[in-house]
């Protein structure tokens, strides 16, 4: 450090860091700007910024708090509507069942009534076919026996009618 | 002296953007005179206003861009103050982030074309670092009295090389403010002299291209180690800190 | 003669002061090396480890700048 220049004009050719002359001048500013910088942190930055974090901390809790809250209550709302859902399926299904169950009591009437007018009906045909079949069965036979006896008659053999009678009905059996 | 060797048609003063320069005129620095050091003083103060003041202004729940940085830097020293040196040290943050935001402002600053780094004098930082070694002392001694000398005493080494090790800590403890110092300073005024020798080349137009694209490049690194200068600064004054508040590894 | 000699030494010890730079960075390197190693190994530990990583490298780094603090004395000072 022998050719270290007093003064800063001629500084070029020390080191300008090692120029001692001008250390009390930078370390004086040095403390002024730290003490400066100190005091504006101290008073005004930094518990600005602190107040900014904690009130950031506080809202987003509070938020959080409060999105729980809905959270809850959307639980809640969700569970009464379910629960509306299921009632109101349960009576429908109660009204279909009662509807149901009348349309089956009609339709079984209907039935029963339709059902008895045929057996009606079909006791009234059955009677009418019986009657017809008596007459007709009685007409053959009348004219089997007349024709029987006319038949007896021309071969010269003598029958009374009962006897041709039974014959016929005999011969109609078989 | 390095002058008369280069010489020539090459003009390489790397030097000369350290020079301490009165601000009004004038041969003689007196410890008041308003010089180039005390300009950017001033205006390292002013940006960390207009970032910290200016920026918070709206004190908004959800923040602007600037308050978002503020935050940021605030968060940033105030974790690693709580992680590195402990829930106890945080008393001490405001100092440390007096620290960090100074040591990161020069640093910028300085990175401005024709600024000057107040972070690359030595006077400077060896302030710094002495406040912060002579703090962390007195911190030291005020809450563990004679314990606090324990740092020094390792006890988990073997008995027989304790001595030594003694010796070896006790100066690594008082050589830490120089390197604390001359880190920040050298890597400063390293930096800002390779840019400008870089920029002395471009005085010949065959290489000034190159030289061109490497002061863009070194400038890339400049900005980086700015930035991790005033952070480590910052780490190292949180392990000084967590030493002095708890002696016992 | 004798001045020229003078500067001869200071330029040549300024030379091999510099050599501290490279093996500075030799240093860094190897202990940004070695954290990405353990960092591949072990992701989830190494944002931890971070700030460990840094003053690493700043103690690594300090003793290249003193080395470029010794050329630069021998350059301007001495």
């Amino acid at each position: 450090m022998a050719t270290e220049t007093p003064g800063g004009e001629e500084a070029a050719t020390g080191l300008p860091q090692l120029d001692f002359s001008t250390f009390p001048n930078q370390i004086f500013w040095l403390v002024v700007t730290l003490v400066a910088i100190y005091f504006i942190l101290q008073r005004v930055a930094l518990p600005r910024i602190a107040g900014v974090l904690a009130e950031r901390a506080g809202t987003i809790t509070n938020d959080i708090a409060t999105a729980e809250e809905l959270k809850l209550k959307a639980q809640e709302a969700e569970a009464a509507y379910d629960k509306a859902l299921a009632d109101a399926r349960a009576e429908a299904q109660r009204i279909a069942a009662e509807a149901r169950a009348e349309i089956q009591g009609e339709l079984d009437d209907a039935l029963a009534k339709a059902d008895a007018q045929i057996a009606a009906k079909a006791a009234e045909s059955e009677a009418k076919i019986a009657d017809i079949r008596a007459g007709a069965l009685d007409a053959i036979r009348a004219v089997s026996n007349d024709a029987a006896a006319e038949i007896a008659g021309a071969m010269g053999a003598e029958a009374s009618a009962d006897e041709i009678a039974a014959a016929v009905a005999e011969r109609m059996k078989g | 002296m390095a002058d008369e060797a280069k010489g020539g048609a090459l003009e390489f003063h790397p030097m000369d953007q350290f020079i301490v320069e009165p601000l009004f005129g004038g041969d003689t620095i007196h410890w008041y005179t308003p010089t180039n050091v005390t300009l950017w003083m001033f205006l390292t103060v002013l940006a960390i206003t207009a970032m910290l003041v200016l920026g918070t202004r709206g004190r908004a729940i959800v923040p602007s861009r600037a308050q978002s940085v503020a935050e940021l830097a605030y968060g940033f020293v105030y974790k690693m103050v709580e992680d590195v040196a402990g829930k106890d040290a945080v008393k001490f943050f405001p100092y440390i982030f007096t620290l960090f935001l100074f040591i990161i402002f020069a640093n910028f600053l300085g990175l401005i074309p024709m600024a000057f780094t107040t972070t690359s004098h030595i006077a400077v930082t060896a302030v710094m670092a002495l406040a912060v070694f002579l703090t962390v002392t007195v911190v030291g001694f005020v809450k563990n009295g004679a314990s606090f000398l324990s740092l020094f005493w390792v006890s988990s080494a073997p008995a027989a090389i304790r001595p030594v090790l003694a010796v070896i800590e006790v100066i690594s403890y008082f050589v830490r403010p120089v390197s604390h110092s001359v880190r920040l300073a050298g890597a400063m005024m390293a930096g800002h002299a390779v840019v400008k020798v870089f920029a002395g080349f471009a005085a010949i137009a065959a290489i000034a291209p190159l030289s061109i694209v490497a002061v863009v490049a070194i400038y890339g690194l400049e900005v980086l180690v700015s930035a991790i200068q005033a952070y480590v600064f910052t780490i190292l004054t949180c392990v000084y800190l967590k030493d002095a508040l708890h002696p016992h590894h | 003669m004798e001045g020229d000699i003078a500067n001869m030494g200071q330029f040549i010890g300024a030379g091999l002061a510099a050599i501290g730079s490279g093996a500075a960075a030799i240093g860094v390197g190897h202990v940004a090396g070695n954290f990405l190693a353990g960092a591949l190994r072990n992701p989830s530990a190494a944002p931890g480890q971070t700030a460990t990583l840094f003053i690493g490298i700043a103690f690594a780094e300090a003793l290249g700048i003193f080395a470029f603090l010794v050329a630069l004395l021998l350059m301007f000072a001495v």
